[in-house]
């Protein structure tokens, strides 16, 4: 017997967004309550129609600037009565609060489920610069299972672990610096036509080299931009969606899975998690990736976007230099769009659901002077190295 | 200076202990035969419990690496590499460390590395210095 394709059973309804600012003077609340309800409406829905409430990872570690607003404390100020919440670190990356929404959903649990992700590291920073720093992550010795085998190395930041993947992509593969910066080019180009986005002011291949080298072969430019913001996602039963004002966005397909140990250094360091997340969303559709109109690819750092090209099949093997060289694929009127709201690396780390919020608009075609051709199919993927999940968006 | 320094248990204390004998421990399987890393109760290749620390070669080369150049707290002392080794003991058997006594501009893959142990209080690290005494392969 086939498997039972849960996701199938659900739909995006509505999407909102908080301001995205660096930094916000608004509280991290604020800014979810701003994403939740504009979502809500968006959705066509009430307050009260809302019966479940998810996000990744939620606040788990005292009001953390990377996450300070969890489920619990939304759904108790919202007033929302729900059937069904949750939250956690432990899960396939950024996009886990969705996909664990969705089975909510196909479980029967709820018939709607509001999915957010607030974040307020521009803020956080302001305060303590080294807020974000590995080590700090842990008060005395570093017991975690994740980060004990690389804080006491001094690896502060993922981009020292993200480089690993980079260098050796550039050493089995010949990809090039030159390559890599149309990631960092074209989110850019894409900014300039978002209203909303923190970095605005064209840049060219030159910019892209002078910019301060962080963690060879990664530079400044290859690495996103903190942010105060709050995304939201409505999901519904895709019976209980027919009746909103917007075309339901089917989840055709999602990938979560890991088939190698949740580890920065003992995964491949050329697969990642990304081609296990692949092929297991490929094999839950007919579609191929010929069918997809426009990719939000997890671009915390470049080097991500560019695996998760590959991991998903959207071009060949170890070829993710050459299919993005020179940036025509990849643009607003190229083959396919990527990251059309200039990303994370020009428009603001909003941390996995920016992704979502930005296919949809697309797919909805409210994208203004960023639009690109309307198409029925997206994927968003979000996360590194272990950290990886996907959808695939059906507009009906 | 100071180093974030891990929390030791039974199980990890052999890894970064071993350096005071001049060791390298290893997770190793009594019934597969495997060694693995990080070190846990159980092998995750056939899942026997007759598992303990090893010694082995503590030689290498370089399966990947970063030179980082940012400052991330105040007195973090830059530039610095950090590197996945793997060990010459067992194909695919790496850990993450950082290559020393060489110039980070000199840093390659496949470089061949041997351990070096520094002592932060009852820590030994297990870093990593270009091994001359290793051929290069030609892989």
């Amino acid at each position: 017997m086939k498997a039972q394709l849960f996701e199938k059973n659900v739909a995006i309804t509505g999407i909102g967004q908080s301001e995205v600012s660096r930094p916000s003077t608004k509280s991290a609340m604020r800014l979810s309550l701003d994403a939740a309800l504009e979502a809500i409406a968006d959705a066509g829905l009430q307050r009260s129609d809302i019966d479940g409430i998810a996000c990744w990872p939620g606040d788990n570690d005292n009001g953390n600037p990377f996450s300070p607003v969890g489920p619990s404390a939304l759904m108790s100020v919202l007033g929302l009565k729900v059937n069904w919440y949750g939250a956690g670190y432990e899960g396939p990356g950024p996009l886990t609060g969705l996909i664990n929404g969705a089975m909510a959903i196909a479980a029967g649990l709820c018939n709607h489920v509001l999915v957010f992700r607030t974040i307020a590291e521009a803020s956080g920073r302001l305060k303590n610069k080294g807020a974000s720093a590995l080590t700090n992550k842990t008060v005395g010795r570093d017991g975690s299972y994740f980060w004990q085998w690389y804080t006491p190395f001094n690896v502060m930041s993922g981009v020292n672990l993200m480089a690993q993947y980079a260098q050796r992509h550039f050493h089995d593969y010949g990809t090039t610096s030159e390559q890599l910066a149309q990631i960092a080019m074209t989110c850019r180009a894409n900014a300039v036509r978002n209203p909303k986005a923190l970095f605005r002011t064209p840049m060219t291949m030159d910019d892209y080299m002078a910019s301060r080298m962080i963690s060879t072969p990664l530079r400044m430019f290859d690495c996103d931009v903190h942010c105060d913001a709050s995304t939201a996602i409505i999901l519904s039963r895709t019976d209980a969606a027919k009746d909103g004002p917007n075309p339901p966005i089917r989840l055709e397909a999602i990938g979560s899975a890991l088939h190698q140990p949740w580890s920065w250094d003992q995964i491949s360091l050329t697969d990642m998690a990304c081609f296990d997340v692949g092929r297991m969303m490929w094999s839950r559709t007919d579609l191929k990736p010929k069918d997809v109109g426009s990719a939000q690819l997890y671009d915390g750092f470049s080097i991500l976007t560019m695996m998760w090209l590959e991991g998903l099949g959207l071009c060949p093997r170890g070829e993710g230099g050459q299919f993005i060289e020179g940036g025509q694929r990849i643009a607003l009127d190229g083959q396919l769009p990527i990251n059309t709201n200039g990303g994370q690396l020009s428009g603001g780390r909003t941390h996995g659901l920016g992704y979502v919020h930005e296919a949809c608009t697309q797919l909805w075609q409210r994208a203004g002077e960023r639009q690109v051709t309307p198409h029925r199919v997206a994927v968003a993927a979000a996360g590194g190295g272990p950290l990886g999940g996907s959808v695939l968006l059906v507009k009906e | 200076m100071k180093r974030k320094l891990p929390l030791l248990t039974p199980d990890t204390a052999p890894f970064w202990q071993g350096g005071a004998t001049g060791q390298l421990n290893i997770c190793h399987c009594g019934s597969c035969q495997r060694f693995f890393h990080p070190p846990a109760p159980i092998c995750p290749n056939c899942q026997s419990f007759k598992v303990g620390p090893r010694a082995v070669s503590g030689r290498g080369k370089v399966a990947s690496f970063t030179v980082n150049h940012q400052a991330w707290v105040p007195d973090l002392p830059v530039p610095f590499v950090v590197a996945i080794v793997e060990l010459a003991d067992q194909p695919g058997l790496r850990f993450l460390s950082n290559i020393v006594a060489i110039a980070p501009d000199e840093v390659r893959i496949d470089m061949p590395v041997r351990v070096v142990f520094e002592q932060h209080e009852d820590v030994w690290l297990p870093l990593f210095e270009p091994d001359t005494t290793q051929k290069k392969e030609s892989a």
